[in-house]
């Protein structure tokens, strides 16, 4: 039912806004080309910051850096029954969502998705963002330096998600 | 704190290296990595592009104003000093409602000209650190500008530099010559994107169910009560430091 709904929800925003544009009388090629261009710029002016995050995420990975603070706070958690793989998830999910979703399957395969650490990984997963690149890559898109109280309020954000998701799990079984 | 942040990474991850041997790993990943960055970025035009010029139809239409106008009591409660008709409460309400509903690929797009539309705010508004000036509303040029521009805006530039100098004399840690800091409206707009809006994480039950999971979507309830905490948690902490002055 949800797999349908996502499968149709594009093509439906699509055909609801071009409809909308034409009995508005809008030139809405027109409309479209401008605003494409402008879509193209943006995604120029971001290309640089991309870049060098992508490069800063792939050196901290690639030192093993990332696995050894998950392994030092891994041994913590396990005490509490969830599995060394969740710690070091928390800290890839701040930087890069395509490297915790390949870590997200790694634990659904090691210890299934209906596990406390996989019911943990799945909630967890659903309540937070990917801070440091959001962060980046929007305030390039406005070329802000100094962003002031952003990174507290977003960690802060992002412990509670977590705090909330392990008490819940705890609920859940 | 971007600089910080940045530079961290990279500096901690190279010295770290050093201790584990996988210079070699690093030393592959900075061009592995880069290069898909522009990867990513070729695969972000598409969806930019076509987002980016449906939401100009609609915007065009009239559909972005009426969308907007609906959700006007909760931009104005958390953004209430972005003018009420000013494009980037379009693009914020634009943003936040494809958040909540999981359509990834239409967030980012509003997010990022929601972001450069909260710049030329502050622009219009002559905050120290965006070049332009202010008294410039309505004849937003959109295309960088012709010479003459250019040098209105270096001298716009000079003002600004004096009045960062005269907000350095007044208060400590003023700022450096045309270093932009974040204004609140932006601060907000980022800790609500960061704080996750998804109400149903329709990956997820994708990655349950092809892990075998006898009840894929048994998470949504929890994962819209863990998100409506970290959510809450931000919009307290967006009500507590909106509109002061003091920032790090």
């Amino acid at each position: 039912m949800l797999m349908r709904l996502s499968v149709i929800i594009i093509p439906a925003i699509i055909f609801y806004i071009v409809l909308n544009g034409v009995l508005n009388r809008t030139d809405v090629y027109d409309a479209f080309v401008k605003g494409a261009m402008d879509g193209l710029k943006t995604v120029v002016n971001i290309l640089p910051t991309l870049v060098g995050l992508m490069i800063a995420v792939g050196v901290l990975r690639a030192s093993g850096f990332l696995s050894m603070l998950g392994s030092v706070f891994g041994s913590l958690t396990e005490k509490a029954g969830i599995g060394a793989e969740f710690v070091p998830l928390v800290f890839i999910k701040m930087f890069s969502s395509s490297a915790a979703t390949g870590l997200v399957l790694d634990i659904f395969e090691q210890y299934g998705p209906d596990s406390r650490t996989g019911l943990l990984t799945s909630v967890m997963m659903s309540c937070t963002e990917t801070c440091f690149y959001t962060m980046s890559v929007y305030y390039m898109a406005a070329k802000v330096k100094k962003t002031r109280w952003t990174l507290p309020g977003a960690l802060l954000a992002t412990a509670v998600g977590i705090m909330a998701s392990m008490v819940i799990v705890m609920y859940l079984q | 704190m971007l600089n910080y942040i940045w530079a961290g990474m990279l500096l901690v991850g190279i010295f770290y290296a050093l201790f584990t041997g996988n210079m070699e790993a690093v030393s592959n990943a900075c061009l592995e990595y880069a290069e898909s960055a522009v990867t990513l970025c070729i695969t972000m035009a598409g969806a930019m592009a076509l987002w980016v010029g449906l939401m100009e139809i609609a915007s065009q239409a009239g559909l972005i104003e009426k969308f907007t106008n609906k959700l006007q009591p909760f931009i104005s409660f958390l953004f209430a000093d972005v003018p009420a008709d000013h494009p980037a409460r379009g693009y914020i309400a634009t943003n936040l409602v494809a958040n909540i509903l999981g359509l990834g690929w239409a967030c980012t797009p509003a997010g990022l000209k929601a972001m450069e539309e909260l710049a030329k705010l502050e622009e219009e508004r002559g905050t120290p650190g965006y070049a332009a000036a202010g008294g410039r509303r309505g004849k937003r040029d959109k295309y960088g500008g012709t010479d003459g521009q250019r040098e209105e805006r270096a001298g716009y530039e000079t003002v600004d530099r004096r009045r960062g100098e005269m907000a350095a004399n007044g208060k400590a840690g003023g700022l450096k010559k045309g270093d932009r800091s974040a204004s609140d409206a932006m601060c907000a707009f980022l800790i609500l994107n960061i704080s996750s809006l998804q109400l149903i994480p329709v990956n997820m039950i994708v990655y349950r169910t092809k892990y075998g999971s006898t009840n894929p979507s048994g998470i949504i309830l929890p994962a819209i009560v863990a998100t409506c905490f970290s959510t809450l948690a931000g919009i307290l902490y967006i009500k507590m430091r909106y509109g002061r002055k003091n920032g790090c």
